[in-house]
C-alpha cells in the first residue's frame, strides 16, 4: 500500500477505484505485473508507457471490458467483477476508437449518446465545431472526429469518473488547452479522471504511472515466467507524482 | 460530496440511447449506404434473372425449380449482406461503447437486426412475386412465397446476427460466416420452399407457416441474447 503518496490520499475519503497487484497479459506476454495504484475523487492519474506498453489494455481491464486479469480491482470498495455493474454507471469512457459514427453527423452523434439538440449544439460549439453540426464525420478531419467525441465531456451532468485513451491524439494546440481546462474544471468540481497519453497533460493535480516501472522482471513471455515466482506482491514501487 | 452527487445524479449519468433513437440512427445510417441496400437486391434480381439462361427456358422445368431457387437466392442475397452488420459500429468504438451501458445488449442487437431486415428482407419479399413471374410460378404461389419469405428473411437476419457478431473482430471473415450460419439457415429454407411447393400442389400450406412463425419467434426470443453474448465475447480481444 506505499504505492500512492500521502498528499494524494487525503484528497477525499475512500478511494474510488483502487488496483493491488494487477497483472495483464495479451496473447501470451505478460505486459505489467504488480501494478499498484487507488484513484481518489477529484484527482486525475495519467498513465504513460511506450507503444505497446499495455496502456490500452490496463483501461480496458479497468473499464471491466477485459476480464482475463490477476490481481485485484475494486470500485468503491466493490471488488471486480461485481463492481463492474457500478463503476459503469458512473463512468464516461472514451477510447482509442472514439465511439463517433463515421455516417452520422456531429449532431447525431450526440444525440445517440442522449444530448438534446441544444445541449449537443452547445457542447459542439464548446469544442469548436460551431457549423460543422450537419457535416457527415466522415467529411471531417481526424482531429475534428476527436472533438466530436470529446464533445461528450461537455453534456451537461457528466459521470464523474471519465476514463480517456490517448485523448490529446490528433487535437491542436487549442484544442488541447481547452481539454485541460475542462478536465481541471471536472476534477474541482469532484469528478476524477484517468487519461493515457504520450503528451504531457498539463492539469493538477495529477498523478503519473509509468508501466514501464512495473514490467515483469522477465522478458515477459509465459514460458519464461515460470522460472520466477510469481512477482504480483514483491513488486513494490513508488508512483512518480507528476 | 461527490459520492451524494452521484447518488442523487445516477440516472443522467447512463445516457443510454433509447430503443427509438437507436431504430432512428439505424435508419439513417442505412439510408446513407445505400449500396448495401442495393447489392442484395441487385445480386438477388440478376443471379434469377440468368438462371433461365443457364438451364433452359422450358417452362414445366422452371416452374418446379422457381420456389427453391427464389428462397435460395433470398438467402445467400441476406447473408452476403450480413457480414457488414456490426462491423462498422465495432471499428469506429460504438459498439464498445453500448456493451458499457448498463442496459442489455439486447435491445440495440434487436434495432440494427429489424432495421437489416426491413432494408434487405422486405425488399426481398416484395419483389419475389414479380421474379416468380419471371421464373413461371403459378400464380397460386405468389402469396405463399411472400408471406413465407418475409417471415423468413426475419428469421433469417435475426440468426445470421449470431453470426455476424462471432466473427465481427476477424478482419475477413468471408467463409467462415457462411459455415457458422449455413447449418441454421437450414431449416428455414425447408419450411420456406416447403410453404410454396404446398400452396403449388394444392394442399394446405398454414402448417409451414406456423412452423416459420414458431421459427421467428424463437429467433426473436433467443437470438438477440446470443448475438449480445458474442459481441462481449468478441470485444474482449
Amino acid at each position: 500500500m506505499s504505492s500512492f503518496t500521502p498528499e494524494s490520499n487525503t484528497a477525499a475519503g475512500s478511494p474510488l477505484l483502487s488496483v493491488q497487484g494487477l497483472c495483464c497479459e495479451r496473447d501470451g506476454r505478460q505486459l505489467f505485473a504488480g501494478l499498484t495504484f487507488c484513484l481518489n475523487p477529484g484527482t486525475a492519474i495519467q498513465v504513460v508507457g511506450a507503444n505497446g506498453a499495455g496502456k490500452s489494455t490496463l483501461i480496458r481491464t479497468l473499464i471491466g471490458s477485459v476480464s482475463d486479469f490477476h490481481g485485484d480491482i475494486s470500485w468503491r470498495g466493490r471488488a471486480f467483477p461485481r463492481g463492474v455493474r457500478s463503476m459503469r454507471a458512473e463512468l464516461l469512457y472514451i477510447g482509442h476508437n472514439a465511439g463517433v459514427r463515421r455516417g452520422l453527423t456531429p449532431l447525431e452523434n450526440l444525440a445517440w449518446y442522449g444530448a438534446s439538440e441544444r445541449e449537443a449544439c452547445e457542447a459542439l460549439e464548446a469544442v469548436g465545431l460551431f457549423g460543422f453540426e450537419d457535416l457527415l464525420c466522415q467529411q471531417l478531419s481526424a482531429g475534428q472526429n476527436r472533438r466530436v467525441a470529446l464533445a461528450r465531456l461537455y453534456l451537461p451532468d457528466p459521470a464523474p469518473l471519465w476514463v480517456l485513451d490517448e485523448p490529446l491524439a490528433a487535437l491542436d494546440v487549442a484544442g488541447v488547452q481547452s481539454l485541460e481546462a475542462r478536465m481541471e474544471a471536472h476534477l474541482s468540481s469532484g469528478g476524477s479522471l484517468l487519461v493515457t497519453s504520450h503528451q504531457p497533460v498539463h492539469i493538477q493535480p495529477l498523478a503519473q504511472v509509468d508501466l514501464a516501472d512495473f514490467q515483469p522482471p522477465w522478458g515477459g513471455t509465459l514460458d519464461d515466467a515460470r522460472d520466477f515466482p510469481l512477482a504480483a506482491s514483491s513488486v513494490d514501487r513508488e508512483v512518480r507524482h507528476g | 460530496m461527490p459520492g451524494q452527487g452521484g447518488a442523487r445524479r445516477a440516472v443522467r449519468f447512463s445516457r443510454l440511447p433509447g430503443f427509438l433513437t437507436l431504430l432512428r440512427t439505424e435508419f439513417i445510417l442505412a439510408a446513407r449506404r445505400r449500396a448495401d441496400i442495393v447489392n442484395p437486391l441487385l445480386f438477388f434480381v440478376t443471379v434469377l434473372a440468368m438462371m433461365p439462361l443457364g438451364i433452359g427456358p422450358e417452362p414445366e422445368m422452371l416452374a418446379r425449380m422457381a420456389p427453391g431457387l427464389i428462397w435460395v437466392m433470398a438467402l445467400l442475397a441476406t447473408l452476403l449482406s450480413q457480414e457488414s452488420l456490426f462491423r462498422n459500429d465495432y471499428e469506429d468504438g460504438s459498439l464498445e461503447q453500448l456493451a458499457l451501458q448498463s442496459q442489455p445488449l439486447y435491445f440495440p442487437v434487436l434495432a440494427k437486426v429489424l432495421v437489416h431486415w426491413l432494408v434487405t428482407g422486405l425488399p426481398l419479399a416484395l419483389l419475389s412475386p414479380l421474379l416468380g413471374m419471371m421464373l413461371n410460378l403459378g400464380a397460386a404461389g405468389y402469396w405463399p412465397l411472400f408471406v413465407s419469405l418475409v417471415l423468413g428473411t426475419a428469421s433469417l437476419s435475426l440468426i445470421g446476427g449470431v453470426g455476424a457478431a462471432l466473427t465481427v473482430a476477424l478482419r475477413r471473415p468471408g467463409l467462415l460466416l457462411a459455415l457458422i450460419i449455413m447449418p441454421l439457415y437450414v431449416p428455414v429454407l425447408i419450411f420456406g420452399t416447403g410453404t410454396v411447393q404446398a400452396a403449388l400442389d394444392g394442399y394446405s400450406f398454414g402448417p409451414q407457416l406456423a412452423i416459420l412463425g414458431a421459427i421467428l419467434a424463437t429467433a426473436a426470443a433467443l437470438a438477440p441474447l446470443a448475438s449480445a453474448g458474442a459481441i462481449r465475447i468478441s470485444l474482449e480481444n
